[in-house]
């Protein structure tokens, strides 16, 4: 019964990373376009930002 | 004419050296839109940001503080198809986003807590069976309240804060009941604790909140997501006015950077954005949004105009008296504050629901610990049994049963280009048993046709649409789009007030009134019928036609009635127009009920009559006269046409040039209600069932924890029949 004191705490542990990881991309405003992120996920490459295409 | 664009008004810093405009992007669909986008403006130099949000249809934009001028993202977004306007966002909106996310990061904190918990109680729950020591199951207690108690605190806050607003306004709500029982929860099982008991109930408790937090994320995110795409709308009207800024230089602005007292240019053929006097110039105005009126006005120095009314023939200066939203006469906004105070009296369904709810559950709670401790069980005993009832039932499925409907069916509407403004508009449209439309922009289209364009021969036709291109005016527009000219023709001279000539071939061509064209012998041969069509003349040498301009009925109008009248809900128009044109349309569509000629405090007259009698009233219209009634009808809808007083007040706004969207909606809201309904009683079926074992007092929490999510999650799939809606009108 010992490992539970390990057990526990890791257990809690990892939630709370989770939980952060949550509340840190919900600040970042990973949730705020839901259908756009559906389909960047699947295009081909991120469209360049900083300069233009060298296409 | 060249005119300088002026988006300052819309940009804001975005930190060291770099400027922010956020546009509204009308036609963005799909991924290939998104990166076609965002390549074209990437590649313009200097902009660091180019991102598309495809939820909300708008373009973010960043670029390094210089000489670029935002107007240039706006051409760039017109060469590469895409119409675009610089949106701000406002307040409510901001509001919004900001309480969205915290129902979100309040969800997450508890659906967290929830499963930590719950990997805690099963261990105990299993452990109470056989072998469990009790210094362990007390560690395991110990430890949930550990998180449940701040992560409770936490992600209750909404309803926390809900409820005690409700009780010091003396009142009670949903979040009342929900409050009690999860602190009643709460601290029962902290005192379960201390006594070293077998249960306590930190799982049922935070569970509740992760259920109800999911209802109530889901009803914010609905409202949201419609008032930006309406937003998005409103922007793309592209209300903006040539002000002048010098003598005789005039600059277009968005209509939000005009104040009182500027001084607006109205060339023909464009539509007010602001309310004024005209200080200079005479013309003809067409006030059909504002009055309803098909005929025009004419307007000299000292002519009041409206915002929303077309300028048709000369130019205009006008002295801004009004500007931006504040656009109206003051009776309109009198009445329109007036019934919009007498319409917040309706009570929602799930405020209905849990007035009924809350006394019931907390009765049968009391009346369980007083039977119990009557029985002879002890007072702790007695306690934690109503709490356990106060538990099972908790109104988590009844909290889920109207948001997540709403969404769905929203959802759905939104497909078949519908969009809600109020969040229980889908309640009241249900329960509509009587549609009055306004006449002139809601059945009738907002532009306008050539009738009959059959009549005459094609390439007749074709060559006065091109002469018709050189025109300003809304006449000589229609014709040209109904010709489907492009090119125009080269030498085309415009004389005000009169019509357009060229020549072609050394044939002389003019388009316009009849005298101008020596046409009026032939006006009395068509002038019959139409009492609301304009006549325009077209000459070619020798020969002479007449065209008949005039708005059309909506394309289904006529079927939408037939949908409607099967559906047995009484029709009546109401409308600012004059009696022939009214009779007109009611003859068309076979609609025995109207009045023509009213004003809109005639139209609230009307609306209250009918409601004295217990009818719910749909009111359907767009122009400004109407919004007072909007206000005042028990539900109501505007095209998207609508002038913006009006789309606000509405409760639903459609789309697009059918009238069909009207009949899909009250389809989608009948189909929607009586989902709701049967979530109510499937999650009052399910407590009652549950009820009886809690009194009984042999309840588990595993019971208890199975009877809440099995109701809750019976209840959301239940919603999710709301989709198949069917489009069709018959």
């Amino acid at each position: 019964m010992e490992i539970l004191v390990i057990l526990v705490p890791l257990a809690l542990m990892l939630g709370g990373a989770g939980l952060v990881a949550f509340l840190w991309s919900l600040k970042s405003g990973q949730y705020d376009d839901l259908d756009g992120a559906a389909w960047r996920a699947i295009a081909d490459d991120e469209p360049p930002q900083e300069t233009p295409a060298s296409r | 004419m060249q005119v300088t664009r002026d988006f300052s008004h819309y940009v804001r810093a975005a930190g060291e050296g770099i400027k922010h405009i956020d546009l509204a992007v009308e036609g963005v669909h799909c991924a290939g839109c998104m990166a076609k986008i965002e390549r074209g403006l990437s590649a313009i130099p200097d902009v660091t940001l180019a991102r598309v949000n495809l939820t909300d249809r708008r373009v973010a934009l960043e670029w390094k503080a210089g000489t670029l001028d935002p107007a240039r993202f706006i051409d760039r977004l017109e060469e590469l198809g895409y119409k675009a306007y610089p949106y701000e966002t406002e307040s409510a909106e901001e509001a919004e986003v900001a309480e969205s996310r915290f129902l979100l990061r309040c969800l997450g904190v508890a659906a967290f807590a929830t499963m930590n918990v719950m990997m805690l109680s099963i261990p105990v729950w299993s452990g109470n069976v056989s072998d469990m020591l009790p210094e362990q199951r007390d560690f395991f207690h110990w430890l949930s309240a550990l998180i449940a108690l701040p992560a409770a605190a936490y992600a209750g806050q909404p309803f926390f804060r809900s409820a005690w607003r409700a009780l010091s306004n003396k009142t009670t709500n949903m979040d009342v009941p929900i409050s009690i029982g999860v602190c009643l929860a709460l601290g029962m099982s902290v005192v379960e604790t201390i006594h070293h008991a077998e249960h306590a109930y930190f799982d049922a408790a935070i569970m509740l909140l992760t259920f109800l937090l999911v209802g109530r994320f889901l009803d914010q995110n609905m409202r949201r997501r419609t008032r930006a795409v309406a937003g998005n709308l409103a922007a793309l009207k592209a209300e903006t006015a040539a002000k002048f800024i010098g003598a005789d230089e005039i600059s277009q602005v968005p209509v939000a950077a005009i104040h009182p007292g500027d001084i607006v240019l109205l060339r023909p053929g464009e539509r007010c954005a602001v309310d004024g006097t005209v200080i200079e110039g005479r013309s003809e105005i067409d006030q059909s949004l504002i009055t309803g009126e098909t005929l025009y006005v004419t307007a000299e120095q000292g002519t009041p105009v409206y915002a929303g009314s077309m300028n048709i023939s000369g130019t205009l200066r006008v002295r801004v008296s009004a500007a931006s939203e504040a656009t109206l006469l003051a009776e309109i906004t009198r009445l329109l504050d007036h019934a919009l105070a007498a319409r917040s009296r309706y009570m929602r369904l799930a405020d209905r629901a849990s007035r009924l709810y809350a006394p019931v559950v907390h009765a049968t709670a009391l009346i369980t610990i007083l039977g119990w401790v009557v029985a002879g069980a002890s007072w702790h005993d007695a306690i934690v049994t109503g709490v356990a009832v106060l538990i099972i039932t908790c109104p988590c499925a009844l909290g889920l049963a109207i948001p997540t409907v709403q969404t769905v069916a929203a959802g759905a509407m939104f497909k078949s280009g519908v969009l809600l403004n109020a969040g229980d508009a889908i309640e009241r449209l249900a329960e509509a048993d009587h549609i009055i439309f306004d006449k002139t922009g809601t059945l009738t289209l907002p532009h306008l046709e050539v009738t009959n364009a059959a009549d005459i021969p094609a390439d007749v036709f074709e060559l006065a649409g091109r002469l018709a291109l050189s025109s300003h005016h809304p006449v000589a527009a229609a014709v040209a789009q109904a010709a489907g000219a492009k090119s125009p023709i080269v030498g085309a001279v415009e004389e005000a007030g009169q019509g357009v000539r060229a020549t072609v071939d050394g044939v002389e061509l003019r388009l316009g009134r009849p005298s101008f064209c020596g046409a009026e012998a032939l006006v009395g041969l068509t002038d019959d019928l139409d009492p609301e069509a304009s006549i325009v003349a077209f000459s070619k040498g020798s020969e002479k036609f007449i065209l008949s301009v005039r708005q059309g009925l909506r394309p289904d109008a006529q079927a939408v009635i037939t949908a409607l009248k099967a559906r047995n809900i009484g029709i009546e128009i109401l409308s600012g127009d004059r009696e022939p044109a009214v009779i007109a349309a009611a003859h068309a569509l076979g609609i025995p009920e109207w009045r023509a000629g009213v004003t809109p405090a005639d139209k609230i007259a009307r609306i209250e009559e009918l409601k004295r009698r217990g009818t719910k009233v749909l009111m359907v219209g767009d122009g400004m006269n109407d919004a007072p009634s909007l206000a005042a009808a028990h539900v109501s809808m505007s095209p998207i046409s609508a002038a913006h007083l009006s789309q606000a007040t509405a409760d639903l706004v459609f789309l697009g040039r059918p009238l069909a969207p009207v009949v899909a909606a009250i389809d989608a809201s009948r189909k929607a209600l009586h989902l709701m309904r049967q979530n109510l009683w499937l999650a009052i079926g399910y407590n009652v069932l549950a009820v009886p074992v809690a009194i009984s007092g042999i309840v588990t929490p595993l019971i208890a924890a199975a009877a809440m999510s099995g109701s809750s999650i019976l209840v959301m799939l239940n919603s999710l029949r709301a989709r198949n809606t069917s489009r069709e009108i018959g």
